[in-house]
């Protein structure tokens, strides 16, 4: 640190040898040096940004109530002052209307828009939740919800979109299907694999202990000591159609 | 003998090609308005082109479904070709391979029909059938000849 700080004075002592006024040039580069320092340390607090989370979009049935949540992270400690407000957009309008203010500590619903009577507030500002229910919906509650949401003195930030869709009945999510039809059959696939070469095992383990009855006696040793004997009795006719196997063995 | 080997193989990697581009590109439907694919419905509105996700209905699940499993048989048959033509004793015959690839083709028929009768559903009547589809058209009888070949092939040398 201190040989930075000889390397800068000395720097800026040749820089300012330079100019005729020297004394007012290292001045002046000092004050600049000071201000830069303070702008640095400052700027974590001023690149923070409030961040408003809200769902994606969010699917209900006719005649149904939705909760819209909403909520903010922010490196502030929650203030009074704290505010939200909910404004929406119908489907294939453009402009939009503000449904929904909290300010103050007090919650103002719309009472003469498309929600009069059908809006509740049922968050909590001081967890920082800004929900809002609505009731009874209907086919003309499509749309665009927005919440935005301010904390002072952290109030630069993006309101964010909740989507809503209304339906009479509501349709099975995207891939759901897909996913299904695709994990049958290749876990058939598996299954078959699997079941194949399960009954080979199986069947090659039958001949090879039953041909065990006809096989002479120097390979029994090797034989029963893999198992492969199961306390049969040797017998020694051979079983019809082991004769060749049992060539191929001897 | 080489020569037979490069032909079908060449076969079946256009058909896996085919099968390849017609899931991937969205264009089974074209109009004026829009494009109404087996992924996304893209719409030229008067705020310019904008794509959302296809409709969740169950029949358009089922063609991606198939779309997708005919492309997994038809790699595992091109894998299994590999395999056996490595494996099999000589005067076999690829069965396993021609069945894969048969299935892939199946598939293809089967998800191109169902996108055919209920594609009224999905997309206004004046809109007409995109390329995706007719690669998916093409794709089907390719494989179902691949595999044939292969069923009837008999391994040499």
């Amino acid at each position: 640190m201190i040989y930075q700080k000889r390397a800068t004075a000395h720097l800026w002592r040749t820089r300012c040898s330079l100019y005729s006024d020297a004394n007012t040039c290292i001045a002046l580069s000092i004050c600049a040096l000071l201000k830069q320092v303070s702008l640095n340390l400052q700027m974590p607090e001023q690149s923070q940004a409030i961040v408003i989370y809200t769902g994606w979009e969010r699917h209900a049935l006719v005649g149904s109530d939705i909760r819209l949540s909403c909520s903010f992270f922010s490196w502030r400690w929650t203030s009074e002052d704290v505010t939200f407000s909910w404004t929406y957009r119908p489907d294939g309008s453009r402009d939009s209307i503000s449904i929904f203010h909290y300010t103050g500590g007090v919650a103002y619903v719309d009472n003469k828009g498309p929600f009069r009577d059908r809006l509740e507030f049922v968050g909590n500002p001081s967890r920082r939740d800004g929900s809002i229910l609505l009731k009874n919906l209907d086919f003309s509650d499509n749309g665009t919800f927005t919440c935005d949401a301010k904390n002072p003195p952290d109030i630069v930030g993006r309101p964010s979109s909740v989507r809503l869709l209304v339906f009479e009945k509501v349709p099975i999510q995207a891939g759901v299907i897909t996913g299904a039809i695709i994990g049958v059959v290749l876990g058939l696939l598996v299954l078959i694999v699997v079941i194949y070469y399960l009954m080979r095992f199986l069947v090659a383990r039958r001949v090879f202990s039953l041909s065990v009855r006809s096989v002479p006696g120097p390979w029994l040793g090797a034989l029963c000591q893999w198992g492969l004997c199961q306390g049969r009795e040797l017998k020694p006719e051979p079983i019809p159609g082991t004769d060749t196997c049992v060539a191929k063995l001897a | 003998m080489l020569l037979l080997l490069l032909g079908i193989i060449l076969l079946h990697v256009a058909a896996l090609v085919l099968l390849f581009v017609s899931t991937i590109v969205s264009a089974w439907t074209t109009g004026d308005t829009g494009t109404s694919d087996l992924w996304t419905n893209c719409s030229t509105t008067n705020g310019g082109y904008h794509c959302d996700p296809a409709s969740t209905g169950e029949w358009i699940q089922a063609v991606q479904a198939l779309m997708i499993l005919s492309i997994i048989f038809s790699c595992l048959s091109l894998f299994l070709f590999f395999c056996q033509l490595f494996t099999l004793q000589k005067g076999g015959r690829f069965f396993l391979t021609g069945t894969f690839q048969i299935l892939a083709s199946l598939f293809v028929m089967s998800g191109a029909i169902i996108y055919t009768v209920m594609s009224p559903e999905w997309a206004p009547d004046t809109d007409s059938f995109g390329y995706s589809y007719i690669l998916a058209w093409v794709a089907f009888p390719l494989a179902l000849i691949s595999g044939l070949i292969y069923v009837i092939l008999r391994k040499r040398e």
